[in-house]
């Protein structure tokens, strides 16, 4: 029902939206929920566990009960909280955890099964048989319970991620949070205020008093003109800061276009990372229920939230409204009920000793026992000094008393305590460091406290930033003492709520406390509770003081559950923004992309990389038969292949040739200016960190290649080895692998395509500066395939362009260029190692490199390399492999002893590498084999469950080509 | 052999929103300058110096970028006789620049870069990430250059304009 | 959590790479395999302040010793590895083919 004259929405701005597909009108302004009460909808959904019809409970983000679905093109949003969800036209809203309908759902059977559906009633009745557990029993109950429903389909709209820095954070934009937000913007410091609602100023809107003898909306609207006017505050609205972290990090989530109809580009929401240098924590309190039989009706609410309705949105929940309450600030809202011509039927204050006077009935020392209304509360049981009554009533505001929100000053293991005065628990001072509680989170309650606190934490806070400013005034405003005598719930017969969300009612938390889940920890679990998107906020303590009662514990010696980030709930979708499809990890071109997949080229993931699989040429059907083809005309012919992707580190000193040393395990100073050699890396541990070729550009000049896998890693490697080991040594070193886009020509007519480029003659393992047609490039000869071979590198702006031209020059000797299926089979015939065969676990002894390790010199890793137990014949030692029969082996099998029972206790080795070589006409593998080296000649049994391989190999040394290097040195 | 064909690291059009624009850049000459230790570079460097970290050293158009511990990229021609007081490596292929110039470039870099970019003022750079790449990040009057490896351009292009873009819808809401 | 790099300043975490205790600053001597093992495998686990080897890996790529407290979270101390005194005179080095 709307109230004229009052409220802060556009009444000038009519909004249209649709609520289980009916038309409804609210205004700018309005939320899913203040709109619904405006038009007299009472039910908005059915509950988790006992589909029970529910209606709004609050005003704000701690809702429970009024979870809905919003419903977009390509999107549903299950459980938005309609007390949160701001209208707009064309808004689409869908009621949830109901079928047919929010009028008559079938689930709600459940409500009369309630006797047997108690907490824990999963884990009793769903025991045996055990065969049901995953096929029957788990599909029933998440298809019975569960809150709300996904569209099944990828979310495909815009998200965002985004870093802020501030001197002074504040959170919540209330009277606390204002005050400190103008004693930051006075002081000259960077403030960032940040609120989740999408209009400042918290509970001086929704209370609706006065400020200095003038509305508070008009107090709020100057402070904000002057905040907005400085240039060193930002106004964050629609952002709920959510957790505290580390070093001043805090995280929010801002609604950015949830708030409007979709439109392009326009992100949903953004996942912010705040760094603060202090902040004042100005979250507010947030009232909390008290349970009595029956208190979850539709049209049962918060009694703050009704005078939030009124005085925000002009809306009055009911037409005859009640309150029970057993504390003097629910009077507000009797109040602002009747000063905008509401009828509240009676005022029922648990206090004997309440205050009578009001301008309607009020019942001291009674209780609320009951309610009646079957989609909504037609009347309320009282309980007083008299006897019972029933009161006719559509709307009861009920209120226990408030608990600060102490969320955030708990994210790192703090814990608050209970104070006994205010019967709730408060925050302690320095739980998160540099985050200071100001106002009702921190249990100052009145207007006027909140006013003077927010500008005195501010000084604090301000005081650790350096700056010395005295507090402003804080202007004049209510300042009534809290009274409040605790009450946890009405004992009597029926259900009596704490968990709305979830479903959870006194009897379960009596019920975990019976079955010696007496742990506030454990009883949560049990039962449940907190566990739904609101995490109880206006529950938990309740709950814990029913438990308290139930295991004859105080609320302090009962303690709260670990409070944890998130404050509200985040969508996945914005802590992983621009992490979808293409956006998950950086992709990495070669220069030769564009011409590669100009051939059709399969690229495929190596790292970030994108390399060419094959290169399907004419009527070839299947990567094999491209892979075999390339294998072939790479041994008989010449191929090309882009090997860009390996890591290349220039290094240069006085010292290189002595650091070089130090990180290979063989040695480098003794390598002639223009030669190349293979050198091999140890981690400090003794394990094979990575291999690949360094040569000497100059005297002082090497230039070291990696393998793409562990390009990163090395150079983190060096990094360490020089800045922990030898900072005094002349070295320096850099990445230059972006630099240089770089070229394999391989083959028998490797030597002729080279010649026709340029006229260089290379000894093997030879490099040499050479140029291009005026551009400086490099010739290495170096071979990864067995066959001769060389490596050119230019610049990068002249790669896309050199391998065209090699491509074509190839193709005119009987080549072609050659992908990664083709240049694996090759180093496998080869026998030459990859990351996987050094895969961190292996060592110079297993891959037989023992003998690179130098006898003259120490290296990084010598030392743990000689440990007993990294050699020796109880290692794995690669060898290769080859089936008996013609047949398809694969990388992972496992291998026996043939007549072994295929067990792991008889386990052999793995096998690391395999592929189908057209030249040997067989598969052939590389392989780690207890004592393999020994074991040369003997059969092996290689088995895969997974691929259904079993097949009998023979163990072969793991070079199957060229043993004697004959064709590499040319 | 003819000529090899030079090729930009992405060859793409500029994109903005009002006055804020995205641009690939030419570099240039770039060549990492790492100095020997105890060698003077100050003598040979002259009029720029080499940068403390953080800072860009300039004069004219040449400049020299500070880019890690004891190394610096510089930006235009290699004085005579630096190559013997300090390692010299040439970069010139190896990063891609973009430039995001106008109102708003601190507002979608920060979408991406997890710094206080308002803090950085012309004559200052930084080494840093640009979403999951790396970053060399240098402030010019009225916005930044962003450069990061040159595979890493197309990646870095996209997520630089997908920023702009919603910065640019937000902007509109 | 925040690191202030040395050279860089206050920086995310994201930009550095965590290694371990600083007792991988000193290189174990060849022969002595039960230093080797302690140096690379033994650790007090302590509850409270540790010194551990970090790498600002996105940015300057230097090696910082970071003083850290596992309990509170606090930062106390953040050194570069090649300033950090004493390392280079505890590890005996014989690096270079002389």
């Amino acid at each position: 029902m709307r109230i004229d004259g009052k409220g802060l929405v556009d009444r000038s701005a009519p909004v249209r939206f649709t609520f289980d597909g009916v038309a409804y009108e609210g205004f700018r302004g309005d939320t899913v929920a203040s709109a619904l009460l405006a038009n007299g909808v009472r039910v908005v959904g059915r509950s988790f566990k006992y589909h029970r019809p529910r209606g709004v409970l609050t005003a704000g983000s701690e809702e429970p009960n009024a979870l809905v679905e919003v419903i977009e093109v390509g999107q549903q949003t299950p459980n938005v909280r309609a007390t949160v969800q701001e209208i707009f036209p064309g808004l689409e809203v869908k009621s949830q955890n109901r079928w047919p309908s929010l009028k008559y759902d079938v689930m709600a059977v459940n409500d009369m099964l309630s006797p047997f559906l108690s907490a824990g009633f999963y884990y009793k009745t769903f025991m045996w048989p055990r065969k049901f557990w995953e096929r029957v029993y788990e599909p029933i109950i998440r298809r019975a319970a569960g809150l709300g429903s996904l569209s099944g389909r990828h979310d495909e709209a815009d998200y965002e991620k985004a870093f802020a820095f501030c001197d002074l954070l504040v959170i919540g934009a209330g009277p606390a949070g204002l005050m400190a937000a103008v004693q930051g913007a006075r002081a000259g410091v960077d403030v960032i205020l940040a609120d989740e609602n999408p209009v400042m100023g918290g509970r001086l809107l929704a209370d609706g008093g006065e400020i200095d003898g003038r509305p508070a909306s008009v107090w709020v609207a100057e402070v904000l003109a002057e905040l907005e006017a400085a240039p060193n505050v930002r106004l964050m609205v629609r952002t709920s800061v959510t957790g505290a972290y580390d070093g001043g990090t805090f995280s929010a989530l801002e609604r950015v276009g949830l708030h409007v109809a979709a439109r392009a580009n326009l992100p949903r929401e953004c996942f912010w990372r705040i760094v603060a240098g202090q902040t004042v924590l100005a979250a507010g309190a947030l009232e909390r229920s008290i349970a009595f039989a029956d208190n979850d009706r539709p049209g049962v609410m918060m009694a703050s939230s009704l005078r939030a309705y009124v005085n925000r949105y002009g809306v009055s929940p009911g037409k005859r409204v009640t309150i029970f309450a057993n504390n003097d600030d629910a009077r507000l809202s009797a109040r602002a009920l009747m000063a905008a011509g509401v009828d509240v039927a009676a005022i029922v204050d648990t206090r004997a000793d309440a205050s009578t006077l009001e301008d309607c009935p009020v019942y001291a020392g009674a209780e609320v026992v009951g309610t009646k209304g079957r989609h909504g509360l037609s009347a309320i049981t009282v309980r007083h000094r008299g006897g019972e009554m029933q009161i006719e009533t559509d709307c009861l505001g009920v209120s226990g008393g408030w608990n600060p929100l102490v969320h955030l000053t708990c994210h790192m293991n703090g814990r608050p305590v209970w104070d006994a005065d205010l019967a709730a628990f408060v925050p302690v001072a320095g739980a998160v460091p540099g985050l200071h509680a100001a106002g009702a989170c921190a249990g100052v309650f009145s207007t006027q406290g909140c006013l003077a606190d927010g500008a005195r934490v501010a000084v604090l806070a301000l005081g650790v930033l350096g700056r010395a400013v005295r507090a402003v005034d804080a202007p004049v405003a209510e300042d009534a003492p809290y009274a409040v005598l605790p009450l946890w719930e009405v004992k009597g017969k029926g259900r009596a709520w704490l968990d709305f969300a979830n479903d959870v009612t006194t009897k379960d938390v009596r019920l975990a406390a019976q079955e010696n889940f007496a742990s506030v920890e454990h009883m949560k679990r049990y039962t449940t509770q907190g566990m739904a998107p609101d995490q109880g906020k206006n529950s938990n303590v309740g709950a814990l003081a029913v438990l308290a009662d139930a295991t004859g514990r105080s609320i302090a010696q009962t303690g709260t559950t670990t409070y944890r980030a998130p404050f509200s709930p985040v969508s996945i979708a914005a802590m992983g923004a621009g992490g979808r499809g293409a956006g998950f990890a950086p992709q990495r071109f070669m220069t030769s992309h564009g011409a590669s997949v100009d051939r059709r080229a399969p690229m495929v993931e190596a790292g970030l990389w994108y390399r060419p699989s094959y290169f399907p040429k004419g009527a070839e059907t299947t990567w094999r038969e491209a892979c075999d083809r390339e294998v072939v005309m790479v041994r008989e012919a010449v191929g090309v292949c882009d090997v860009s992707t390996l890591g290349k580190i220039d290094i240069q000193g006085a010292d290189a040739a002595r650091f070089l040393d130090l990180v290979y395990t063989n040695v480098f100073s003794t390598l002639p200016v223009g030669r190349v050699r293979y050198g091999l890396m140890l981690r400090a541990d003794g394990h094979v960190l990575d291999d690949g070729t360094t040569a000497r550009l100059g005297e002082n000049h090497y230039l070291m290649t990696t393998t793409t896998a562990a390009a990163g890693l090395v150079m983190r490697h060096l990094d360490f080895v020089q800045q922990a080991y030898c900072g005094d040594w002349d070295v320096r070193f850099v990445s230059v692998t972006e630099n240089w886009a770089q070229f394999a020509v391989a083959g028998p007519r490797a030597r002729a395509l080279l010649a026709s480029l340029v006229s260089v003659d290379l000894p093997f393992m030879g490099c040499s500066r050479v140029e291009f047609g005026g551009v400086g490039a490099r010739v290495f000869r170096i071979s990864f395939s067995g066959e001769e071979g060389y490596e050119i590198a230019v610049p990068s702006r002249y790669g896309e362009a050199l391998f065209r031209d090699l491509v074509a020059r190839a193709e005119t000797l009987g080549g072609g260029p050659y992908g990664m299926e083709a240049l694996n089979v090759l180093r496998i015939e080869k026998g030459f190692i990859t990351h996987a065969e050094i895969d961190g676990r292996t060592t110079a002894f297993d891959i037989g490199l023992a003998g690179m390790i130098s006898a003259r010199k120490d290296c990084i890793g010598k030392a743990a390399a000689g440990r007993s137990g990294l050699t020796g014949a109880a290692r794995l030692q690669m060898v290769g492999l080859r089936p008996v029969m013609q047949a398809a082996i694969t990388a992972g099998a496992h291998l026996f002893t043939p007549g072994d029972e295929v067990r792991r206790e008889n386990d052999q080795g793995y096998v690391t590498s395999v592929g189908y070589s057209p030249m040997m006409e067989g598969y052939l593998g590389l392989a780690f084999l207890r004592d393999g080296r020994a074991r040369i000649g003997e059969m092996v049994r290689l088995v895969d469950h997974l691929r259904d391989i079993d097949v009998l190999c023979e163990v072969c040394d793991p070079v199957f080509h060229d043993k004697e290097g004959v064709k590499l040195r040319g | 052999m003819g000529n090899l064909i030079a090729k930009r690291p992405l060859g793409v059009d500029p994109v903005g929103h009002g006055d804020l624009v995205l641009a690939e850049v030419d570099l240039g000459r770039v060549t990492s300058v790492a100095p020997f230790a105890g060698a003077d570079v100050a003598r040979v460097l002259k009029p720029l110096v080499f940068p403390a970290p953080g800072v860009v050293s300039s004069k004219g158009d040449a400049r020299l970028v500070w880019t890690g511990r004891g190394q610096a990229f510089l930006f235009g021609a290699v004085p005579e006789g630096l190559g013997a007081v300090a390692a010299l490596s040439d970069q010139s292929d190896g990063w891609a620049g973009l430039s995001l110039t106008g109102t708003g470039a601190v507002d979608v870099l920060a979408r991406l870069v997890p710094l206080d970019l308002r803090a950085l003022v012309p004559g200052q750079c930084a080494r840093t990430t640009l979403g999951h790449m790396p970053l060399i990040l240098i402030a010019v009057f009225g916005g930044f250059e962003v450069l990061v490896f040159r595979s890493m351009a197309r990646s870095a292009w996209h997520e630089v304009e997908q920023a702009l873009r919603m910065w640019g819808a937000r902007a509109q809401c | 959590m925040r690191i202030t790099c040395p050279l860089c300043g206050p920086r995310d975490r994201r930009e550095f790479y965590y290694y371990g205790s600083e007792d991988y600053l000193t290189q174990p001597e060849v022969g002595d395999l039960d230093a080797v093992d302690a140096q690379l495998h033994l650790r007090d686990n302590v509850a409270g302040r540790v010194r551990d080897v970090w790498y600002h890996e996105a940015g300057c790529a230097s090696w910082l010793v970071v003083t850290r407290d596992t309990v509170s979270h606090a930062v106390e101390k953040v050194e570069l590895v090649a300033n950090v005194k004493g390392i280079l005179a505890k590890t005996k080095l014989k690096g270079g083919a002389a």
